[in-house]
């Protein structure tokens, strides 16, 4: 430690990478950059957990309310889309993970490639829940004046309440692919012009830690939503 | 002397160099600056503004309080009144000022780095704080709401024909500035310490800071998630929190209370960080059983998710739950009253200086400590029960947050006033307002304890005559207080121009933010300091300063 100055001050440095295109002036070096980005999203994510949990709350305090009901708007849904889609969310987590891996061995059009394969797959996921969310508007399952589902008329308020949360946390969700989606043309954009590479890729990380968490929304809703047909039965 | 410490180290500028204020000049410059003390300053002003709005609300209560009859004010406008006074205050004053306005502006000076790990984050949570803002004033110009703070259900989503989704939608967009905020601070606090800054070498500010960000990131997105099923609610006409189509109003209470008991930490956490802070300067003293303090920052904010039912003892929760969380409501006073007595170990037998910002902290002790231990007679399920909805419960939270949050933030504002102008502000008019905003508020708010005692009920504009009398000091109080409060805007403007230069250190404090000039350069520090000292390393420094005495 003899080379702290004795005013306390830091010994200066002149290192390789200080002087990188991407480096922020407040950040000491690209390592603190990534370790400081990386560990917001991961908070960012934090309270997105906290966000879809307190819907998710509500909807399990429901569903123990209204066990029944719950069961029937599940069987309103349409699995084999349903099922398409998560197929779909899985795949595109795939290449978005291709994607980073890309970007870490500076392959720039493996990393295009990859984050445009990831944007087919979730504007894929986009169009199925569209046909749902029509068909489900058509067939009076949108919550409010429009709601005319009436095959069991005792249950149908409650009914409505599942569809509530149905279109409330898949339309969350869909939001949250939007935004994806946008960040994903974004981060093509970049990783174009070359901007990443073995020193610099921490925005597609970064990206691809927002893509999987909407993914593993996904899963949870997926079953919460569509598969829990049965229970009324007993 | 082989060991560096802070008494070694000055960053100070020469005399006439740039600093963060006469960097650059132009509207904007303020406007899109991604400087973390700039954009204090910007924060500074909108809630300086905001809770001049907010105590518009409160005098002319209190005006209408004077009399018994309902004179001024309809019962719809006093409805209005105090939902107004409390959203503004409580969102727009209380949630951002210790942390937008002095933890944007030291955290990075504390920490020895050149600015908060996300610049543009940090303006943009300004921007959505002002979007909230002016959707606030439009909505208060155009009829308000009535709904109270809280928005219970099912009021606010079927029966209020007032500006509901439109506040909501503002509380919404509030708490993502606050959010952005927190999370900025956390990896700030993680990833951007000084080398050999280590945990337990920060400042229990910092601390502090830390335990509030947490509290901001898990607690707000409930708020945020809850208030868009409010809002859905509102705008389809469903049942989410309506009984008659199948849903629960105390649901909403619960995931409305699980952010906003929190929020009550997130007040008054980063006030306990300034006491330290002011306390260790004032007394020259480390602050005694520091590991304790900071520790008992993160216990406060832990604690604090789960006792939010206590708010619920009379809204029909069964006698369990309401057994259960009376039982963990009292955990709570554990950590605070640590805190109490550190920092009243820390003045025992020390030579207080009783300058202005000490003398808020003197304020804060003690008032912190009757909000709190009236805190615990509420967290008594019985005597709950007897005194909920009345004017003890308004009594109670104001000594909280009016005693404890603003005495402090009055207190860390004069404390670095020179830090962040360069300029003093005027002691003796400083200490005249400190006095006065003391007696003030204790006049205003210790009769509505025993007027609660008593039995007057809260949110009323109208009142039974026998408790005029308390009523008529608690108005008088407001306007010694209003007068308090006054005093600091004038005083401070003016120091501006004609305040002494404060120079780097004036308190003669330790801590990195007084090590770099007043007001600081753009860059805060022109090298990054490397740390091999305590915080609160006064013994040190006056062992130093003894030793040049005895040459």
């Amino acid at each position: 430690m003899s080379d702290i100055p004795l005013d306390g001050t830091a010994p200066v440095t002149h290192e390789e990478h200080a002087h990188h295109p991407f480096l922020q002036h407040h950040f000491e070096d690209l390592g603190q950059q990534h370790e400081a980005s990386t560990l917001g999203m991961w908070m960012f994510l934090s309270t997105e957990i906290l966000f879809f949990g307190g819907v998710l709350c509500a909807y399990w305090v429901y569903r123990i309310l209204y066990p029944e009901a719950w069961a029937i708007g599940a069987e309103q849904q349409n699995k084999l889309y349903g099922g398409l889609n998560t197929i779909v969310l899985i795949i595109s987590s795939l290449t978005m993970a291709l994607a980073v891996r890309n970007a870490q061995l500076g392959k720039r059009k493996g990393t295009v490639a990859m984050l445009f394969a990831t944007l087919v797959f979730g504007s894929t996921f986009m169009a199925v829940k569209g046909i749902e969310y029509w068909q489900h508007y058509h067939e009076g399952l949108f919550p409010g004046v429009h709601f005319t589902w009436n095959e069991i008329p005792a249950l149908a308020p409650k009914v409505q309440l599942f569809m509530v949360f149905y279109w409330g946390m898949t339309g969350l969700h869909a939001l949250h692919m939007v935004i994806g989606a946008g960040l994903l043309i974004w981060m093509m954009t970049r990783a174009w012009r070359g901007h990443f590479g073995p020193e610099y890729y921490g925005p597609v990380e970064i990206m691809g830690l927002y893509w999987h968490f909407v993914d593993i929304v996904w899963i949870f809703l997926f079953p919460f939503l569509y598969l829990i047909h049965g229970v009324h039965h007993v | 002397m082989s060991s560096v410490t802070l008494q070694d180290v000055r960053f100070v500028e020469p005399e006439g160099t740039r600093n963060y204020i006469t960097h650059d000049y132009g509207a904007l410059s303020w406007l899109l600056t991604k400087d973390h003390k700039r954009i204090a300053i910007l924060y500074l002003f909108s809630i300086t503004a905001l809770f001049m709005l907010g105590g518009f609300f409160a005098v002319v209560m209190r005006i209408e309080l004077l009399t018994p009859e309902g004179d001024l004010l309809t019962s719809d406008t006093y409805n209005k009144f105090f939902t107004l006074h409390g959203i503004v205050m409580i969102f727009f004053f209380l949630i951002p000022s210790i942390p937008a306005v002095l933890g944007n502006f030291l955290l990075p000076l504390m920490l020895g780095a050149k600015d908060l790990a996300f610049p543009k984050i940090n303006l943009l949570s300004w921007y959505l704080y002002m979007i909230a803002a002016v959707l606030g004033l439009y909505i208060i110009i155009t009829g308000g709401v009535d709904t109270g703070w809280t928005f219970y259900t099912p009021f606010s989503t079927q029966y209020s024909n007032t500006h509901v989704f439109g506040v909501t939608f503002a509380a919404f967009i509030v708490g993502f500035s606050s959010i952005l905020t927190g999370l900025n601070f956390l990896v700030t606090i993680h990833r951007m310490r000084a080398p050999g800054l280590t945990w337990f070498r920060l400042p229990l500010f910092v601390w502090a800071m830390y335990a509030t960000s947490i509290v901001q990131l898990l607690a707000t997105p409930v708020l945020a998630i809850t208030l868009v099923m409010l809002m859905f609610e509102r705008v389809v006409h469903v049942g989410i929190f309506d009984p008659a189509l199948g849903g629960d109003p105390l649901l909403f209470q619960h995931m409305f209370w699980f952010y906003s008991h929190p929020a009550v930490y997130i007040m008054i956490l980063p006030a306990m960080g300034v006491a330290s802070e002011v306390v260790a300067a004032f007394t020259r003293k480390k602050i005694f059983g520091y590991a304790f303090v900071a520790y008992s920052s993160l216990a406060i904010a832990f604690l604090g998710f789960l006792v939010w039912a206590h708010h619920m003892f009379v809204a029909g929760i069964s006698v369990y739950s309401a057994m259960i969380f009376s039982f963990l409501s009292y955990f709570v006073a554990v950590p605070s009253a640590i805190k109490v007595f550190n920092w009243t170990a820390t003045l025992y037998r020390a030579s207080v200086a009783l300058m202005t910002p000490m003398l808020y902290i003197l304020g804060f002790i003690g008032l912190f400590t009757i909000g709190g231990v009236t805190g615990l007679f509420l967290a008594a399920i019985g005597l709950d029960v007897h005194v909920t909805d009345t004017y003890f419960v308004v009594a109670h939270f104001h000594y909280i947050m009016v005693g404890g949050a603003v005495m402090a933030y009055m207190a860390g504002l004069h404390y670095w006033w020179p830090k962040i102008t360069g300029r003093m502000y005027p002691e003796w008019w400083a200490r005249l307002a400190a006095l006065l905003i003391f007696a003030g508020f204790n006049l205003t708010f210790f009769p509505q304890f025993i007027l609660g005692y008593l039995g007057m009920p809260r949110r009323y504009h109208a009142y039974a005559p026998e408790f005029q009398v308390l009523n008529v000091m608690s108005t008088a109080g407001a306007s010694v207080l209003a007068v308090g409060y006054a005093l600091p805007l004038v005083y401070l403007i003016w120091s501006l121009w004609y305040g002494r230069k404060a120079g780097p250190n004036p308190w003669g404090a330790v801590g990195l933010e007084w090590a770099t000039s007043s007001p600081p350069p753009m860059e805060n520090f022109h090298e990054t300091p490397v740390v091999t000292w305590d915080a609160y390393d006064y013994p040190a420094m006056m062992k130093a300063m003894g030793d040049t005495q005895n040459v």
